[in-house]
């Protein structure tokens, strides 16, 4: 017990020292300084982003650490007669499940499911939607159409639905498979962003210029288009995070994600969706835990939309 | 000019295939540009001087095309049938452009210095160290002040005049045989203007450039241009030195945008301008494409589109006139306003 006493106060110190930068006052905006950093500054003037912003961190290195924040193991079940279902105390602050595992225990274990499935998943759609829309939104013509019109196949087929029938399908999943899955089926909307935002650029001078000067197809891509697409990108993609959690912990819920016994923030949630009324601790800790990590990344992502938004 | 010019073009057609029917933006030009020369390409909004800038180096989009028959040569070798590669390899190295709008025509994510040095990195494979040693020294000679700290600025941290000076340095630092100039000083100051135009003459005479100065203000042609190109509705309508030009201009049109230049020491309660607009370039008028606008139109100019008639050796124009000289004397309001009357 004492150890986890100690492993937080440290992680409280790594915390800070991480977020100080990001919670001291904003630097005033200095003019001699790239787009990048003055987005940076005006996104810490907006006191509510930054905290977020240091929530969506805080979290990060909580469910990292989290073998050494735990009080007790995720899935050990100590006394599934005497410890099944007991309240908060404090041995188990957030109480114990029917199997007398520790809640708490078990959120800090599935915050590391689902805060890694919500930024892989996110990093493999986006990576796979910017350079799909890129290209059609660059090559245009038919390249273009035939690409497009794939996409509107795809995006009639409603993702939970498609998800459902794969692991359906597949039966047991690793988290791995499980990223895939989430991240392959996430991409449509980031590349049709993608595409307008390039075929809007291209059209700007300093892209007719950069041809007029030479530069190559991909160099002109690489480097005049897509710098200047970024920002709408890295809006959807945190805001990307926040929904992909959600569907994670919407299949973990349904059975259909995480594997038991394995912790995920919708499976604790669903072990005790069956006694909400009389053993509500089980239940509501992890919606907590969802509905603030998916506020804090929507706080993130709309800060950033306004400190990336002005050109 | 005994010597074979640096620039030849023959013929150019750049159409627009649009919904609205084929604009006919580039409709059958031919100029020479010689080693050392600046060549004034001069008229209205949308009569096709851009157009043609951008056809020169084949950066024409779709719907846009350069319709076969055209030939644009660049000391001998005919730039339209090359591939992708070698085109490439000559823009922004033996011919290139200069933007209309120093605002946009950089790229707000990186330094100037930095845009600079994309140059010679593209064209010379120089390295990183290399090209921007060569972008400090071009901003030097663009005469940008404390260039060595100016080149590690974003264009917003720059003013107007100095972003000029930041694409001047850019379409000259591989030394390139011919600068196209579009509109480079529209977007400035009148003072910005004067220095920006300084500028361009005075490295012209230093590094022996042509430039091609594409303007709709007869001003900076005078300033700058040793001959003139006029356009009107996709085709040249008259060519001349530019003292010539001043002095005898011959082409009704040319004469209308003498008219409209206004001028120090003259009070005039109002502007003269040419009367209507220039055609859609999807339906250029029959005949002269000028005649409804023309003071001295007869039925001839409504049935026969005129040839350039030789005024002289270096002087030709596009106008009925020169075979009829006596209709100049009984001007009439043109076709334009009547109508507007009607």
């Amino acid at each position: 017990m004492r150890g986890t006493w100690i492993a937080w106060m440290l992680t409280v110190g790594v915390i800070a020292a991480v977020a100080i930068p990001f919670v001291r006052s904003p630097v005033p905006l200095t003019e001699a300084a790239g787009p990048w950093r003055l987005a940076f500054a005006r996104f810490r003037a907006n006191r509510s982003a930054r905290l977020a912003l240091v929530a969506v961190i805080a979290f990060y290195i909580i469910a990292a650490l989290a073998p050494f924040l735990a009080p007790h193991a995720p899935n050990a079940q100590p006394d599934i007669i005497a410890l099944s279902g007991r309240p908060p105390s404090d041995t188990h602050l957030l109480g114990t499940d029917l199997y007398s595992r520790d809640v708490f225990s078990r959120i800090l274990y599935g915050a590391r499911v689902s805060l890694s499935i919500g930024l892989l998943a996110v990093l493999l759609s986006v990576t796979v939607g910017t350079l799909y829309g890129a290209i059609a939104g660059f090559v245009g013509g038919a390249t273009d159409m035939v690409m497009m019109r794939t996409i509107d196949a795809l995006l009639s087929v409603p993702r939970i639905l498609l998800l459902i029938a794969v692991t359906a399908m597949w039966g047991r999943l690793s988290i791995g498979v499980l990223i895939l899955l989430i991240g392959l089926t996430g991409w449509f909307g980031v590349s049709r962003i993608v595409r307008a935002e390039v075929m809007a650029m291209s059209t700007r001078e300093f892209v007719v210029s950069a041809r007029a000067l030479g530069a190559t197809g991909i160099r002109v891509l690489v480097r005049h288009v897509l710098p200047n697409v970024l920002s709408p990108v890295i809006v959807a993609a945190t805001l990307g995070i926040g929904n992909v959690i959600i569907l994670e912990t919407g299949l973990s819920y349904l059975g259909l994600g995480v594997q038991p016994p394995q912790a995920s923030w919708g499976s604790i949630i669903r072990d005790g969706s069956e006694q909400v009324a009389a053993q509500w601790w089980i239940s509501l800790f992890p919606g907590l835990a969802i509905v603030m990590t998916v506020m804090a990344f929507n706080a993130v992502g709309d800060g950033l939309r306004d400190a990336l938004g002005p050109r | 000019m005994s010597t074979a010019p640096l620039l030849s073009i023959r013929d150019l057609r750049t159409y627009f295939y649009t919904s609205a029917g084929i604009a006919r933006a580039v409709d059958g030009v031919s100029f020479d540009i010689a080693r050392g020369e600046t060549l004034g390409l001069v008229g209205e909004s949308g009569c096709g001087k851009s157009v043609t800038g951008f056809s020169i180096l084949r950066l024409i989009q779709p719907p846009g095309r350069i319709e076969s028959g055209s030939r644009v040569e660049l000391e001998g070798s005919d730039l339209l049938s090359l591939d992708e590669e070698p085109i490439r390899r000559i823009r922004g190295n033996r011919v290139s452009l200069i933007f209309q709008e120093p605002m946009t025509a950089l790229n707000p994510v990186f330094t100037v210095g930095d845009q600079i040095a994309e140059v010679p990195r593209i064209h010379a494979g120089m390295s990183r160290r290399q090209a921007w040693e060569r972008a400090v020294e071009m901003l030097t000679l663009v005469g940008i002040p404390d260039p060595a700290q100016r080149a590690h600025e974003y264009p917003h941290q720059l003013s107007g005049g100095m972003r000029q000076r930041v694409l001047i340095a850019m379409a000259l630092a591989m030394n390139p045989a011919l600068v196209i100039a579009d509109e480079p000083t529209t977007a400035l100051d009148v003072t910005i203007q004067a220095q920006i135009l300084e500028l361009l003459g005075d490295l012209q005479r230093r590094l022996g450039t042509s430039i091609l100065l594409i303007t709709h203000d007869l001003g900076v042609i005078a300033e700058m241009a040793s001959r003139v190109i006029v356009m009107y509705a996709g085709e040249v309508v008259e060519e001349a030195p530019v003292r010539a030009l001043f002095a005898t201009a011959h082409h009704p049109y040319t004469e209308g945008l003498l008219a409209a230049m206004p001028r120090v020491g003259q009070s005039r309660d109002r502007l003269t301008v040419i009367p209507g607009t220039v055609p859609p370039p999807t339906a250029w008028p029959a005949g002269c494409r000028f005649h409804d606008r023309c003071p001295y139109a007869w039925d001839r100019c409504v049935r026969e589109h005129p040839p350039l008639y030789s005024i002289d050796a270096r002087h030709t124009s596009r106008c009925h006139l020169a075979v009829e000289p006596e209709r100049r004397a009984h001007p009439h309001p043109p076709l334009v306003t009547a109508e507007a009357r009607a």
